[in-house]
């Protein structure tokens, strides 16, 4: 993947960012047949991508997300199959647990709302919650169980779908930071910081917490904020915990979220998000924020009290003020798509994303309803 | 000035003079140390209910010893001492520590960072049954526990520190099976100019080879390790070495000390945002100081092993010019001469240094010759195998990279043990220079930390994680 000295690479499609989103996209342009130009800034899959918590989790979210949340989890069913590469996805179920009777029934109504959408959820009482589930502690009052849900490993999945795209002919270049984007007649010209030109009629913009530095290229900003996730891990446990576990509450001290990985350590995050610096490629744990979440994890799985702490990380994730993505066409510039400010909750949708943006870009249009997603929200007048 | 917060990390040879230095300006420091008693590793002070003498525990080093514990326990008022204490992250201007299950956050104007070194290690096939020790761990049994790591024990590597355990094994009454060196004789001639630079030391070491070899110990040089003979259930059996001649041999024993001289604990400096320079001669990463220890981060200052390998002696010197260093930019009135001083000690300190460096090379070599199965990072299981098909068929050409899809580097010891050899056989298996590999970034905890940790009742919220 390393850079190659021709002036200019063409093809019928360029994504600028290799995170999931741009990865996927360039794969699944692959198995429609389209040419893909993948450009990286660092590395495939190395910034949100790569250090988010790894959940496959549909429940909770908002709901006109779940018809593009289902098609990815489709697709998660058989990742390795597609890629060849096994990026650790285990449909372990997830369990979304609260702590006070109000909260009881959000998750109910989101239960009865969500079967709309095809997503069944399983609410379970308290004392059948302590059967099923023994480790979970005792102060949830109740749980809503997603089956078929579970988690992945965020190390391993973008740049499995890198690779993959790559395997199948996409022309990826690492390490190709872009300075400007541009249409010049019929074509997107991007040109890299070091001079290197691409070119194609068609350009997705999936470039993350630097998506907005290039979408203003277009007059179209988007008012994000960047934020890091507080991530940690244990020391590796006898294998119990099987389902995800997170807690739904409006608290946000009190959000916590855990999953258990066969080899034994436990992965956890949540709360307080920490500071994240984009033009530096930095973003950090805040001591105070991994502190806030001990008792919280302790209150979700107590059997955790004594349990060592080995590593905290953190990325940088770009967050928009409705908490939804841009994901669809420009509102300006034909040929142009973006896919990118996931808030902290793309890593499931990932996969999905690619195959919408493959069909959007190839067909012209998608099945999947990306309204509430367009970039035209944001625009004045 | 008088009310400057300055933190010592450390209480070792560098450590202890540090903060006598800040004591004698007047300032009480903060003096944060892992572990219960002071000393370091070098002079490490012997539980309360023992009774050794410090000629049995530190042999020709005695005095230095107890003129190290002396200096401290005459500090004792005068600073504020905090033992069993992890600093387990520093963000800009905090310290965070953790103690006996409570944390706290300590501001600071002035940090000197005085964490050490541990052993050096690359990995050999076996290495990761029971019965195999670091040199350290070795030495660590013996002064403070009083135990052998076994009944006959072999010693195996490079450095200093393999002579001077295996003859602490042997004033112990141990049985030392051997001592074997992977450096040729041939180097310790040629780094003869540099290692002049302290021919008292240098003299010591002779005497102590001389020693080993006078008790019928076989010393040998130029061996390449070939594998750590054993079962997963009995653990050690033997050393399988190819010996300076060509033929393999297997060296019964129930333990092996293992240990390729040290590399210095820089997790702290890593996490203070210091920056880091690939050093050559030694092959690994150390974080940028300037002459007197002041680190990249201004208030943030490296001294002793924790930031270049000098010795106790130079350990000393370099915590107390660190020490000047953090009162002079406080605005402490300091004599160039007593700094100047400081400087040519640790100058020659740091001759003796480069002469080590060259006379017990990091075998780099090994690192391509390992076997595919040959356990690299013993925390997560991971082998040479698996790290090299890493770098060839997924990429993984940067330690990072690579630690993301091996694990290796991601277990309890975050790669602290393997992370040095773990670049070694990335750059191997590609062909590139060890250097392009870089390095694993450092992430907190320092050391694993308990989740039933809770902060200290008075602990106020502070501002933290703004870019330096």
């Amino acid at each position: 993947m390393n850079p190659i000295k021709t002036p200019t690479a063409q093809a019928d499609v360029i994504v600028v960012g290799g995170g999931i989103m741009g990865a996927a996209s360039a794969f699944f342009l692959r198995q429609r047949g389209r040419s893909v130009i993948l450009l990286e800034r660092g590395l495939v899959g190395q910034q949100a991508s790569g250090v988010n918590f790894g959940n496959v989790r549909r429940q909770g979210r908002f709901l006109p997300q779940l018809p593009l949340a289902n098609r990815s989890r489709a697709i998660w069913g058989r990742l390795n199959e597609l890629l060849g590469e096994d990026a650790e996805f285990l449909p372990t179920g997830h369990i979304r647990i609260c702590y006070r009777d109000e909260q009881v029934g959000v998750l109910e109504q989101y239960a009865k709302d969500a079967r709309t959408y095809g997503l069944d959820l399983e609410m379970i009482g308290r004392n059948a919650l302590r059967e099923r589930f023994p480790f979970i502690g005792p102060e949830a009052l109740a749980g809503s169980y997603s089956p078929t849900d579970g988690h992945a490993n965020p190390r391993l999945a973008a740049p499995a779908f890198g690779r993959a795209a790559a395997r199948n002919g996409a022309q990826v270049f690492e390490n190709t930071e872009i300075a400007v984007v541009e249409k010049t007649g019929e074509d997107f010209l991007v040109s890299a910081t070091d001079g290197r030109q691409f070119r194609a009629p068609a350009l997705l913009i999936a470039a993350g917490a630097w998506g907005t530095h290039l979408s203003s290229q277009f007059g179209e900003p988007v008012p994000q904020s960047v934020h890091g996730p507080q991530m940690g891990v244990t020391e590796p446990l006898p294998y119990r915990i099987q389902p995800v576990l997170g807690v739904s509450t409006t608290v946000t001290e009190e959000v916590v979220y855990l999953r258990q990985i066969p080899r034994g350590n436990v992965i956890f995050g949540g709360g307080n998000r920490g500071p994240a610096y984009p033009d530096l490629r930095r973003s950090y744990v805040l001591p105070t924020n991994t502190m806030n979440q001990l008792p919280q994890l302790k209150r979700l799985v107590p059997a955790l009290a004594n349990v060592n702490i080995i590593r905290v990380w953190s990325g940088i994730e770009a967050y928009l003020p409705d908490d939804r993505p841009v994901m669809g066409p420009s509102s300006r510039v034909p040929g142009l798509y973006y896919a990118f400010g996931f808030c902290g909750h793309g890593f499931q949708l990932g996969p999905g994303v690619g195959d919408v943006m493959a069909e959007l870009i190839d067909a012209g249009a998608t099945s999947t309803p990306l309204d509430p997603f367009s970039i035209a929200r944001f625009l004045q007048g | 000035m008088a009310g400057s917060r300055v933190i010592v990390v450390g209480a070792g040879p560098a450590g202890v003079r540090a903060a006598e230095i800040l004591a004698e300006a007047g300032l009480a420091p903060i003096v944060i140390n892992e572990g219960s008693r002071d000393g370091g590793q070098i002079y490490r002070r012997q539980p309360d209910n023992f009774s050794r003498p410090p000629s049995k525990l530190y042999g020709t080093e005695a005095a230095k010893a107890t003129a190290l514990h002396a200096a401290f326990d005459g500090l004792r008022r005068r600073v504020d001492y905090r033992p069993d204490t992890l600093a387990w992250n520093v963000t800009p201007g905090v310290l965070h520590t953790v103690h006996h299950g409570q944390t706290q956050d300590i501001p600071f104007d002035a940090l000197i960072v005085c964490s050490g070194a541990t052993d050096r290690l690359m990995p050999v096939k076996g290495w990761n049954l029971s019965g195999t020790y670091s040199l350290g761990a070795a030495q660590i049994a013996l002064k403070a526990q009083a135990v052998s790591i076994g009944r006959r024990v072999a010693f195996l590597g490079t450095g200093p520190l393999l002579y001077l355990v295996a003859s602490q094994y042997q004033a112990a009454g141990a049985e030392v099976a051997g001592v074997f060196d992977t450096s040729p004789f041939a180097l310790r001639v040629k780094a003869l100019p540099k290692l002049l630079a302290r021919p008292a030391v240098l003299a010591k070491g002779l005497a102590l080879v001389a020693k080993l070899k006078r008790a019928g110990i076989p010393v040998e040089t130029g061996v390449t390790p070939v594998e750590i003979a054993g079962t997963p259930d009995a653990g050690v059996s033997g050393l399988v070495l190819r010996d300076r001649a060509g033929r393999v041999r297997e060296i019964a024993c129930d333990a092996v000390a293992l240990g390729y001289h040290l590399r210095p604990e820089t997790q702290l400096a890593d996490l203070a945002r210091c920056d880091f320079a690939f050093d050559a001669e030694s092959r690994q990463w150390l974080p940028t100081i300037d002459a007197d220890g002041r680190s990249s981060v201004p208030g943030v200052y490296l001294a002793g092993d924790g930031a270049r390998i000098l010795g106790a002696d130079g350990a000393e010197a370099a915590g107390a010019l660190a020490a000047l260093a953090a009162l002079r930019d406080l605005g402490h009135d300091v004599a160039d001469g007593r700094i100047d001083a400081l400087r040519r000690d640790c100058a020659r300190m740091d001759r003796f240094r480069r002469g080590l460096v060259e006379a017990f090379p990091w075998p780099a070599a090994n690192a391509a010759a390992l076997p595919d199965e040959t356990v690299v990072c013993r925390c997560e299981a991971i082998t040479a195998g698996e790290l090299r098909r890493v770098a060839r068929a997924m990429g993984a050409t940067e330690a990072n990279r690579a630690k993301a899809f091996s694990r290796v580097g991601m277990g309890r010891c975050q790669g602290r043990y393997c992370g040095q050899a773990g670049a070694e056989i990335i750059a191997a298996a590609i062909d590139t220079p060890v250097e392009s590999v870089g390095r694993l970034r450092g992430q907190a905890p320092v050391k694993p930390f308990s989740l039933s940790a809770t902060p200290l009742a008075d602990q106020k919220g502070t501002e933290q994680g703004t870019p330096a």
